[in-house]
């Protein structure tokens, strides 16, 4: 196993308690930032560390940070993304749950590096139980000093609150998010202005994933240069991975990232391999709204060289046969997956959680649906899959948030890939029928 | 009209926010976790108590899964119905259950028993397929653990 940095003590007993947690180191950079760095100091050892946001578009947490509008008289604002509904992703949820007192620990000490007085994480409402166990470690952070007035009995003080959400998957687009707080429908906002100049409240606004937190303690504890010594080119760090789907070993692993694909898929240190002995047909790498990708081109990029498990090397060949690491959610299928079948499930979601702003991604995902369902049911036409291809293009860069291009991308890179199996399903309607 | 008891709980959540409109979710679901969905009547009362429009607040409501503007039944049973579910057999469990308690997505049963949604990734999927019944998460279920799991909920 390569390094571990967040699920190091992930199997000590008590773990997800504040004494066994801080006797484990926790809370160590809190000590460290309050009492011996500035908050710029602090933010500049995240620039170091290369860090780039966990939730999906990676941009680099530093810059973000310092994007962070210092001179406005308004209050600033730390929100952690704890929305986590991205079909294939559950590392949030794992962290959350198993050592809530490390995501504690993160917003305190980013709080402080930004400036916040009061922070939110916002969790989706499907995760009750998780709303509870964060708020049990936030109630012991306060008693222990860690949380409220004069923290260590420095002269900075923050107020933390969890925030649960109304059952939208599309309150997980930051500014969706950010509406849903501020008590509104999650409809999405138009950027620029991003949330680092108007976020909440019209106020200057971080607004990080679960993980992308979680790890500034480790970059405060051993230094930003460190901490990029970790990884490969511009991917710096340890990453979690949600693995699931046909495979022997489903579960959260944490990467060292540059970890060859096939090694991440096969070792038993990880996946474990192809369950039942079968043959891998396709991977989605990085959460469902990422490209699909067949087997030969997970492994190996389109010029024959190891995939890795990085941002760049996940995207070499861009959309024509690469795809993307977003949010880490590695979804693997095997020999008896029906492609047609799995888009249309996909699709279908899409249409669903749709806000509506824009005609493209409303009208276009439910128009992918249609025809899809009766693709899918044997009542396809020769044109349908072109008309699919069409409609993807039409819905892709056109719309307010990246919901529509999430929409789309999968459409059009199963098509690419796996065109044979639509045309199947046009040509033996009688054999797909269900 | 809100009971004090509720109006209590609101309260404590409008202290958090700055805006007393900024609760209104948590607000909602004070009132619905009572009552079990949002009435008209409800819904009114709400607004005003936020000093909100009830439409402002109607399309708030509207807009989430998990605020109910229709009646449900006493249980809520949230299907995943995402991908990886789905490539671990899902359909098997939405037909079992669909033709056990005789009710499709967003019905509920004749003695107001069970209502059943499709829900997207329950953030589970290493246990897929996964299911919620109220706020009770079930893991790699099967179709002949069904039986016993309803049974738990009357
Ligand atoms: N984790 C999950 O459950 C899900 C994750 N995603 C991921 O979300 C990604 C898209 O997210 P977006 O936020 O729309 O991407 P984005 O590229 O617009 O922004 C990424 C982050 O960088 C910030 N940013 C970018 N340019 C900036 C600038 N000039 N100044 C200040 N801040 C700036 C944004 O505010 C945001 O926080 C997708 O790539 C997808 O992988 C999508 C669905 C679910
Ligand atoms: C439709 C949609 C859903 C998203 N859902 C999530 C989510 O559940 N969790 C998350 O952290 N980011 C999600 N994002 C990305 C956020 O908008 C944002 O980029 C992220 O929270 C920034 O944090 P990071 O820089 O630490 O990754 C989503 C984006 C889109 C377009
Ligand atoms: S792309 Fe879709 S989800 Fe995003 S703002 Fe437009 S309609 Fe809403
Ligand atoms: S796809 Fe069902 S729990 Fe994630």
């Amino acid at each position: 196993m390569g390094r571990q940095i967040l699920l190091e003590h992930i199997n000590v007993p008590g773990i997800n308690t504040f004494d066994v947690y801080r006797k484990h180191g926790g809370y160590a950079s809190v000590e460290k930032a309050l009492k011996t760095m500035t908050p710029d100091e602090v933010t500049e050892e995240v620039k170091k560390s290369g860090l780039r946001g966990r939730g999906g578009a990676g941009f680099p947490a530093g810059m973000k940070w310092s994007f962070l509008d210092r001179k406005s008289e308004k209050p600033r604002y730390l929100v952690c993304n704890a929305d986590e509904s991205e079909p294939g992703t559950f590392k949030d949820r794992y962290l959350m749950e198993k050592i809530p007192h490390v995501l504690i620990e993160g917003m305190i000490t980013s709080s402080y590096a930004l400036g916040a007085k009061t922070s939110y994480i916002y969790v989706r409402g499907e995760y009750m139980y998780i709303i509870r166990i964060l708020e049990q470690a936030i109630e012991e952070a306060y008693a222990k000093g860690f949380l409220g007035k004069n923290i260590l009995g420095t002269d900075y003080s923050l107020d933390l609150y969890v925030q649960p959400g109304g059952g939208a998957y599309i309150c997980g687009e930051e500014t969706a998010l950010l509406e849903s707080l501020e008590g509104k429908r999650g409809n999405p906002r138009l950027k620029p202005p991003f949330p680092a100049v108007a976020g909440l409240y019209a106020s200057p606004t971080v607004v990080n994933n679960v993980e992308t937190i979680a790890t500034v303690c480790a970059i405060v504890n051993m230094g930003g240069d460190e901490y990029a010594k970790i990884g490969i080119g511009k991917s710096t760090g340890t990453k979690l991975i949600s693995a699931s789907g046909h495979i022997n070993k489903p579960g959260v692993y944490e990467i060292e990232l540059g970890l060859p694909v096939e090694e991440f898929i096969y070792s038993d240190q990880y996946c474990g391999g192809i369950w039942k002995g079968r043959k891998m047909k396709a991977v989605v790498a990085g959460g469902s709204s990422v490209p699909i990708l067949p087997t030969e081109l997970i492994l190996k990029t389109a010029k024959g060289e190891p995939r890795l498990m990085s941002y760049e090397s996940l995207s070499d060949g861009g959309f024509v046969s690469g795809t993307m690491l977003g949010s880490g959610g590695f979804i693997v299928m095997d020999e008896t997956a029906c492609i047609v079948r799995n888009l249309w499930t996909f699709t279908r979601f899409y249409h669903h959680e749709s806000c509506g702003q824009c005609s493209p991604c409303r009208e276009g995902t439910g128009w992918m649906e249609k025809v899809l369902h009766r693709l899918e049911h044997g009542h396809g036409h020769e044109g349908d899959i072109d008309l699919l291809v069409d409609v993807a293009k039409k819905i892709e860069g056109n719309t307010i948030c990246p919901l529509g291009d999430a929409a789309a991308w999968p459409v059009a890179s199963a098509i690419r890939h796996f065109r044979e199996e639509f045309e199947y399903h046009v040509r033996y309607p009688e054999k797909v029928k269900n | 009209m809100l009971t004090g008891e509720e109006i209590l709980e609101i309260e404590k959540a409008i202290h958090v926010v700055p805006h007393r409109q900024a609760a209104c979710i948590e607000a909602l679901k004070i009132v619905q976790s009572r009552r079990r969905w949002i009435s008209d009547d409800s819904l009114k009362d709400i607004a005003s108590f936020l000093e909100m429009s009830p439409a402002e607040l109607d399309s708030v409501a509207t807009f989430y899964n998990l605020i109910f503007r229709k009646p449900v039944g006493r249980h809520i049973i949230l299907v995943c119905d995402s991908i990886t579910c789905w490539v671990m057999g899902y359909e098997k469990l939405h037909a079992y259950l669909q033709s056990k308690l005789g009710i499709r997505y967003g019905e509920t049963t004749g003695d107001d028993r069970f209502t059943m949604l499709p829900n997207p990734c329950l953030g589970t999927c290493d246990c897929a397929p996964a299911l919620m019944i109220d706020h009770d998460l079930y893991r790699n279920v099967t179709p002949e653990q069904l039986d016993e799991i309803l049974d738990r909920y009357v």
